[in-house]
């Protein structure tokens, strides 16, 4: 792993989705067993181009998301290695059976892509805002979950996907994310990335949280407050080493996450703390709440997840220290 | 012409699977009973398969999407020489290799993971295209209950299977006429489950599920009409649950039940009456 943080945060020229497609599309050239799978949201997915490029390995499913792991998990029984596309929602809570039994259970290769995590499902609100996915999926079994944080960072970790077996939930913002890291950096599933140094207090962020904890850490150093940021792109399996270290050196954390605190990044982090090394932990995140709609920044400050937010709770989190 | 030999290996798999159930106690009986012959008919010629090659990429493919049919596909791989038939005492004990449910890492033979209903038909799916993706001459063969044609998993895939053209995916519909609460009429009618199907673009045949003749003659015809006509085939069985298992037929609640020894000792009796029946008299030459 070597990364290298962007010193300023601009938001990417291209958007998420373009570089997930196109990505794709340059490992399917060279390994003909990736295969594509949609369910009526090619258009949203970005898929467009794969499923011109491979007609023959582009399956559209129509809106039957069920039937779409099914047929991924078949095909990967054939040797292929199926990415499944549709809105983080549908990709999770409505196939969990399917993504337990067809695909993990069976010890089968899938790769399922959810897109529009959390608030980043906007218009679409309530009902197409998934706050609960990784939570969802968090619990079956050798499930491997991460949430690529920018263009960069999604454009490493997809040939890893790719070519190693396992079933996969990759939480994808199609849109144009805050770019964290300078093109050339690489990444390790499982491994969380060191971004800022601090001995007060850790937090940990993932997905559009990591731009907001990094400036959170800023607005606590004009405080006096030194804060280590972590980004934990991977929420299963989580990264205890770091996890534990960075609990240890700090003695206090701060969880971020554009997602349910309830068995989510918090929990995972919770869950390990308190078996390793108890320490104060506050959550900032979507508190037991269902999703609205608008646009994603009222979403943010409606939901309390921005950088002054995180600031806030990194203050409670070093008053709760003994 | 039919393998003559298909009814004596269909009554042998009829007594093989109750004496999986036998050291149980108890078991899913009914549903297992009811696609004996078709299990015979389907590892006795008509699928493509080598018990030497389990992984073998090119052979054709089974998925049993009524999982809790397993001890019946436990002991047609048995018959057919996938592991030793003194393993399928160990049905469902601590550590078996055979559970209540289809396992694909467990089970030599078994191509799918099957339990949740309605799965099945997707993984199917899935298989078949894979084949067809590979260029292999391989086929798919699903089987389904009627019972489980209550899942709207069950269409999905049937729709995406017609969409797709799969000639190469034969889909056995075991209408046994019961689901785990009664009669299929009573819990959730499934109305005409043929013309359901034909209408989803299936090739559609209606047999006798316990005739074997009748069920190979309809599976040597789906491989040449989808070959012909580009669709996928489904071959509903008119079956009874729990069919010759006298302390499970005609009963109303046999999808999963209890049984005494001495039930079970009839059933085998008769089980062992068929075969004795049916076998070929001393000096005979079978086919």
């Amino acid at each position: 792993m070597s990364v290298t943080v962007k010193t300023v945060l601009r938001t990417e020229e291209k958007m998420m989705r373009d570089t997930y497609c196109r990505v794709l599309m340059e490992l399917a050239e060279t390994n003909e067993n990736i295969v594509a799978l949609d369910a009526d949201l090619m258009s949203s997915s970005g898929m467009k181009p794969f499923m011109k490029a491979y007609p023959s390995r582009f399956v559209n499913c129509g809106v039957a998301e069920a039937n779409m792991v099914g047929v991924a998990a078949g095909m990967s029984a054939m040797g292929f290695v199926p990415f499944a596309h549709t809105f983080g929602t549908f990709a999770t809570r409505r196939v969990c059976d399917q993504i337990f039994m067809s695909a993990a259970y069976a010890k089968l290769n899938v790769r399922i892509v959810g897109t529009d995590p959390g608030v980043c499902a906007a218009y679409n609100g309530g009902t197409h805002m998934p706050l609960e996915d990784m939570a969802v999926l968090r619990a079956i079994p050798e499930m491997i979950l991460v949430e690529p944080t920018d263009s960069v960072m999604l454009e490493n970790l997809l040939p890893q996907i790719a070519a190693k077996r396992g079933v996969y939930y990759i939480r994808l913002n199609r849109k144009n994310a805050a770019g964290v890291y300078e093109p050339g950096s690489a990444f390790e599933i499982g491994k969380g990335v060191l971004l800022r140094d601090g001995g007060d207090v850790t937090l940990f962020a993932s997905g559009i949280m990591t731009a907001e904890a990094l400036e959170a850490a800023k607005l606590l150093s004009e405080q006096g407050v030194a804060a280590r940021v972590v980004n934990l792109f991977t929420w299963k399996p989580a990264d205890v080493e770091l996890i534990v270290e960075s609990a240890e050196k700090t003695g206090a954390v701060v969880t971020c996450e554009n997602h349910n605190v309830v068995g989510g990044l918090g929990g995972a982090v919770a869950e390990t703390l308190v078996k390793n090394c108890p320490v104060p932990v506050e959550m900032v995140g979507v508190q037991d709440l269902f999703g609205e709609v608008g646009p994603e920044d009222y979403l943010r400050g409606r939901f309390s997840l921005n950088a002054a937010d995180i600031a806030a709770a990194a203050l409670r989190a070093v008053k709760r220290k003994a | 012409m039919n393998n003559q030999n298909l009814p004596l290996r269909a009554a042998e798999l009829r007594l093989e699977t109750l004496r999986v159930f036998e050291a149980r106690g108890f078991g899913h009986v009914g549903g297992a009973m009811s696609v004996v012959e078709t299990l015979a008919v389907l590892y006795n010629g008509v699928m493509r398969v080598d018990p030497e090659r389990p992984d073998w990429p090119e052979r054709d493919r089974l998925v049993c999407s009524k999982g809790h049919a397993g001890p019946a596909v436990y002991a047609a791989l048995a018959a057919r020489g996938y592991f030793a038939k003194s393993l399928l005492k160990t049905l469902n004990r601590p550590g078996t290799t055979l559970p209540s449910h289809c396992d694909m890492n467990r089970t030599p033979g078994v191509d799918m993971t099957t339990g949740s209903l309605g799965q099945g038909v997707s993984t199917a799916v899935g298989l078949a295209l894979g084949q067809k993706l590979r260029g292999f001459d391989a086929r798919t063969y699903l089987i389904v209950g009627d019972g489980e044609c209550d899942e709207g998993q069950v269409w999905e895939g049937l729709m995406l299977a017609a969409h797709k053209k799969l000639d190469n995916l034969i889909v056995f519909c075991d209408k046994n006429g019961q689901q785990l609460d009664g009669y299929v009429k009573d819990v959730l009618d499934t109305g005409d489950l043929a013309a359901k199907f034909a209408s989803f673009g299936f090739f559609t045949q209606s047999v006798n599920g316990h005739d074997t003749a009748a069920i190979e003659n309809a599976a040597l015809a789906a491989v040449k009409e989808g070959a012909a006509s580009h669709r996928p085939s489904m071959i509903v069985l008119n079956t009874k649950k729990g069919y010759g298992c006298t302390f499970a037929e005609d009963q109303e609640f046999n999808h999963h039940i209890a049984f005494t020894e001495e039930q079970m000792n009839g059933a085998l009796a008769a089980a062992r009456d068929k075969i004795a029946a049916l076998a070929p008299a001393a000096g005979e030459v079978t086919a």
